[in-house]
């Protein structure tokens, strides 16, 4: 399972980027099996960590995506809207969700790091 | 959809699930494959070419003795008196009230002697219910334990039963059951399937499960076969409409609501539930079956979402998910029979949010021919 070494991540699948870019773990892609729809936040919402940000819809169920960390949403990836797959492709790349601009920086080194996600999905 | 670990029940085919890179699932009490290459690969797999799939969970019973017919005609919907040897029809067992207990197949093996295909979730509650009513001289057993089913569906099928046997025996035709001696034991194999494609179900002895699998995966290589799980064979009998006892199907509803009078014979003798069905049939139900398929890029319908005409709630969704052949949301809802009207327009909560959908004749998916 890849597990890139810049990231931080949630316990619940999400990955964070030193910039603020949100997507979901290789292994969270795998386990939703294909995406076919992804239900992106308004562009301005201002959610808390661990609040639903978006839904993805693969074949099989509806799943909730939630924030890593407390910030307000300044873009989404439109490309998944017409898309949903990226998100199985490029869970890391082509196939993010949504752009945190973080209420607290320090917020991003409470996540884990990839050796604790990685001890995590075992 | 996972459920807990566990108590899950494994099939004779577990540890090939495993091996071939399958996802497992809880379903039913039972781990099973959810998919091995991805759910729409499986299921164009299917539409185009041939998979196979474990339906080792699924329940086998048999039932014998003088008088059987006329006790299975007293417990099942559907007229088994019209079978001839070797032939098969798609059944169902109901509580007084006419609700559904189970949906299943029955083959005539002899005069009186019969092979039930049942529901997984359901074979204790359905053995249960038919002992309760055993008659005389009848006797019944449910076999489910000493059975692994394998199902090869698609349009390379018949090509897949030439290669299989190497000739030496011709096909069953469509709901026709064959008895044969393969892989190490008895091996039931009919033409039937839950795909909308032509197809074979084979029920050989457990412990000669793993064999046939592999006999089956190997005889279908150059068909390309593909082992197909139970993620595609939820969209592909969902694009045919085809129920699923649990959501479309349920003790509160009648086959009759459901669409399913074809399987339902008010003319034979009486049987259990059928004063409810005569009465909903000479005065129409309330409430039917209802296809749709939603308009635009929208989420997937699920189970259980709202439906709504002119503002109003009309009724929930039972089944509900993407159809890769439409590339759509498509879905089933019990609604009344004025908004069932192929063309009626209708709207699906996903969500809080409303999306627009259309009902559809039944099946979504039209067959090629």
């Amino acid at each position: 399972m890849n597990i890139p070494d810049d990231l931080r991540y949630a316990e619940s699948h999400e990955w964070l980027r030193a910039d603020g870019v949100v997507g979901i773990t290789d292994h969270a892609q795998h386990e939703l099996t294909d995406v076919v729809f992804v239900d992106l936040p308004e562009v301005g919402k201002v959610i808390e960590a661990g609040q639903v940000a978006c839904v993805v819809e693969s074949v099989k169920a509806a799943s909730d995506i939630y924030a890593p960390v407390s910030g307000k949403v300044v873009a989404v990836n439109e490309a998944v809207r017409s898309n949903p797959a990226l998100v199985n492709t490029a869970p890391y790349g082509d196939g993010w969700l949504f752009k945190l601009e973080l209420n607290d920086p320090a917020s991003r080194e409470k996540l884990k790091n990839p050796d604790e996600y990685r001890a995590q999905i075992g | 959809m996972s459920e807990s670990v566990t108590a899950l029940k494994k099939t004779p085919l577990h540890e090939e699930h495993v091996r071939l890179g399958g996802k497992l699932i809880g379903f039913g009490g039972w781990d099973m494959p959810v998919q091995y290459s991805g759910i729409i690969d499986e299921h164009n797999t299917v539409r185009n070419a041939l998979g196979v799939f474990d339906i080792s969970h699924m329940g086998q019973f048999f039932v014998e003795g003088a008088g059987s017919a006329a006790w299975l005609n007293r417990m099942l919907t559907n007229n088994v008196e019209r079978l001839s040897i070797g032939q098969g029809q798609y059944t169902l067992m109901l509580n007084e009230q006419g609700g559904v207990i189970d949906d299943l197949l029955i083959y005539r093996i002899s005069d009186d002697d019969w092979f039930l295909v049942v529901n997984a979730s359901m074979i204790d509650e359905d053995y249960a219910w038919l002992e309760g009513h055993l008659a005389d001289g009848v006797s019944l057993a449910n076999r489910s334990d000493e059975f692994a089913g394998i199902a090869v569906q698609g349009p390379k099928s018949a090509a897949w039963f030439d290669a299989y046997m190497g000739g030496k025996c011709g096909a069953p035709t469509r709901n026709q059951i064959v008895h044969l001696d393969i892989g190490g034991g008895q091996t039931f194999i009919a033409r039937t399937g839950y795909t909308g494609e032509d197809g074979f179900e084979l029920f050989c002895p457990a412990a000669s499960a793993v064999q046939v699998w592999n006999d089956v995966l190997t005889s279908g290589a150059a068909l390309g076969i593909k082992p197909c799980g139970l993620g595609a064979r939820d969209t592909l009998r969902l694009e045919m409409c085809y129920p699923l006892n649990g959501s479309d199907l349920s003790p509160e509803r009648t086959p009759i609501e459901a669409g399913l009078g074809f399987f339902v014979d008010l003319q034979k003798p009486d049987f259990i539930g059928r004063a409810v069905l005569a009465a909903q049939k000479k005065n129409g139900p309330a409430v039917r079956l209802a296809a749709f398929k939603m308009q635009g890029a929208t989420p997937p319908p699920r189970s259980h979402y709202g439906v709504y005409k002119d503002g109003a709630q009309i009724g929930e969704t039972c089944s509900g998910g993407l159809s890769p052949t439409l590339s759509a949301g498509i879905g089933m809802a019990y609604l009344p029979v004025a908004a069932t009207v192929p063309g009626t327009a209708i709207e699906i909560d996903i969500r809080g949010r409303r999306f627009p959908a259309v009902v559809e004749k039944k099946p979504l998916r039209k067959s090629k021919g």
